[in-house]
């Protein structure tokens, strides 16, 4: 080709570049002989819930990433066994979670925690039950590594997956290289986990004004959300849980750490162990309460079968000796009273209310569902 | 006129409009945009005088001489105001913060935007307003994901005293969350904290430092002797967190030094 026209053609190809890295919404890179277009993945939030949203600036939900990612969760190649992926563990059946009292590893060794719901992780900013991890893309390497989970390097089985043929073409749509790396994997896992929104309980319907509450369970929300004392000479009944399950951001969590007085020694020294101060240790993340009714058994350890049970424990059983026990569980509907004692009644209310945070939607929703076994 | 010009005398004329015109432009703005800048507030928490220190294993003790621990403390410093001796005041836009002992960068505070000028009084409010505890957008400080939002009719926790003390009835514990906006249990206390004669010199090239310090024993004395006893467990609205606003009001935040920088 004579020089003058390879000089043309040259020129042509940068004023293409150009033009399409000026395209809009659409990304185009050159890697190789390569090209991708990706497409942005329209997340739709809740109007309910809190508006302000962090997305890491290098992770931006596509909706090719987002495909990846699901396929990913549910791929037992993460594992070293073969036999177990993220699903396994987080069944959407059960607001992904699995029933069992602590989590069972490939191994089918016993893990030493519950394993935690995944809805609405998208606005979590501290995760596990520890805080282990602040982003999911961090967190995600733990339970594939850890040996009481998938245990398997992430280096493994990114190996694995680059000898399939499945994958190599999906990252390549995703990430615009077919040559898979361990960040790819973790990017595609936590875009996958950005989606899982639950927002459309019987209790978002009220909210919303698209549905209503019985009076019996709109009185276990006032359990939920009043603090016992008295308030203006008037003595208010309640059981404050809203201070650790935040109701008002609509996630009924909290991004902090408490020792809710299960225990007066910890056999797990949950924050503590990460944080290494003594008044952290027994100290556990306020988990989600969405969809609580689907999440048996409670608590870190798994330790409470029924919803019954840990109304039990908050009402009756703190320990209240706990050192660094949160004051927040020290309080009594009896006045100068040493447990919570509120009614059966009023217990039976807010077990109603708690049953309302389940989304049937979000745990049949097919954008979430195994998308091998379809 | 022109004829009589050289081509010389010319181009400097032209050069001189340029310049002119492109002074002129940006002399607009400056006139529009008086010289600013920012000051800082460091806040220093202490329980008399010790420092204080959360979940601290040697409990401090009360005036009233009850013994007790900390495990959090914050609350909100809001609508800020610098007067100038001439009585004229600056109202910073929309400053709502939330200090939280439990977080470092929370303790100091930073005003920016603020005209250039001698000022002679710093003003805030302990709470929030009114406004914010009704409606308005709740984020940054005001997100109710920091705990500090009680819903239903009481608005905003004002400040926040949690811990224990053997003294306190029942399990111990101590809760003290003080809010309300609403007459006759308004709690917001708006305050100004004496310079002792110091001048806060604002300049576009100079950001000072006030450093404030807040002692968790005037929370909890002053007007009123608060005996955890009897007062061990204050929410929102009610004559005991009137009593608890009064005290914080009249002496818990004192202004320690104004360094100039």
């Amino acid at each position: 080709m004579p020089s003058f026209l390879l000089r043309r053609l040259a020129v042509l190809w940068c004023l293409g570049l150009s033009l399409a890295s000026c395209g809009g919404n659409e990304k185009t890179e050159e890697t190789g002989e390569n090209s991708h277009t990706t497409t942005p993945y329209q997340l739709t939030l809740p109007s309910n819930l809190p508006q302000a949203i962090s997305i890491p600036p290098d992770n931006p939900l596509t909706v090719e990433g987002v495909d990846l990612g699901r396929k990913l969760f549910y791929e037992p190649r993460l594992s070293r066994t073969g036999t177990q992926s993220c699903g396994s563990c987080h069944q959407q059946s059960k607001a992904f979670t699995d029933g069992l009292t602590k989590a069972v590893g490939g191994d089918g060794l016993p893990h030493s925690r519950n394993t935690m719901s995944l809805a609405n992780v998208l606005w979590e900013t501290t995760l596990n039950w520890d805080g282990a991890a602040t982003s999911l893309e961090q967190q995600a390497r733990i339970p594939i590594e850890n040996p009481v989970e998938m245990h398997q390097l992430l280096a493994e089985g990114v190996r694995k997956l680059q000898q399939s043929d499945l994958y190599p073409p999906l990252f390549q749509k995703a990430f615009g290289t077919s040559i898979i790396t361990e960040e790819n994997v973790l990017k595609a896992l936590g875009q996958f986990e950005r989606t899982l929104i639950s927002a459309n309980s019987r209790y978002d319907q009220y909210l919303r004004k698209t549905g209503s509450l019985t009076p019996t369970e709109r009185q276990g929300a006032a359990i939920f959300n009043n603090h016992p004392g008295e308030v203006g000479g008037v003595f208010i009944r309640g059981g404050a849980c809203h201070h650790c399950h935040f109701s008002e951001t609509g996630l009924f969590s909290s991004p902090d750490f408490f020792n809710n007085g299960l225990d007066v020694n910890f056999a797990d020294a949950g924050r503590g162990a990460i944080t290494g101060l003594a008044s952290d240790r027994g100290k556990f993340k306020a988990p989600t309460l969405r969809n609580i009714a689907l999440t048996a058994p409670y608590m870190h350890d798994g330790r409470f079968k029924t919803l019954e049970d840990v109304l039990d424990h908050y009402n009756e059983h703190v320990q209240t000796t706990s050192a660094f026990v949160d004051p927040n569980v020290l309080l009594s509907n009896t006045p100068n009273g040493t447990r919570l004692d509120l009614t059966a009644t009023e217990k039976t209310q807010l077990l109603a209310f708690l049953r309302t945070l389940t989304d049937s939607s979000f745990v049949t929703d097919k954008r979430f569902s195994d998308p091998f076994k379809q | 006129m022109f004829r009589l010009m050289t081509r010389s005398k010319l181009s400097v004329l032209l050069v001189f409009l340029i310049v002119a015109l492109v002074f002129t432009g940006c002399g607009n703005t400056d006139k529009e945009a008086e010289p600013s800048s920012a000051l800082h507030l460091e806040i220093s928490h202490v329980v008399g005088g010790s420092s204080l220190t959360l979940n601290s294993a040697t409990p401090y003790t009360t005036p009233a001489g009850e013994s007790f621990t900390v495990s959090t403390f914050k609350y909100y410093l809001s609508n800020f105001k610098l007067g100038k001796a001439d009585g004229t005041e600056y109202a910073v836009p929309e400053s709502y913060f939330l200090v939280d002992e439990a977080k470092a960068a929370s303790k100091t505070i930073t005003l920016s935007g603020i005209p250039a000028g001698d000022y002679s009084s710093l003003t805030f409010m302990v709470g929030v307003d009114s406004t914010h505890n009704v409606s308005g957008a709740k984020a940054g400080a005001l997100d109710p994901i920091n705990s500090m939002f009680w819903d239903w009719n009481t608005g905003y926790i004002f400040a926040k005293l949690e811990g224990s003390s053997p003294q306190a009835p029942g399990n111990h514990g101590v809760l003290l969350h003080v809010g309300g906006f609403k007459t006759p249990n308004n709690a917001i206390r708006v305050i100004s904290p004496t310079l002792a004669g110091a001048t806060i010199q604002i300049r576009q090239d100079r950001v000072p430092t006030v450093q404030m310090q807040a002692d968790v024993l005037r929370m909890l004395s002053g007007p009123n002797t608060i005996r955890f006893a009897d007062t061990y467990n204050i929410m929102g609205a009610g004559p005991s967190a009137m009593r608890l606003a009064d005290n914080y009001a009249a002496g818990m935040f004192t202004v320690r030094q104004v360094q100039e920088k």
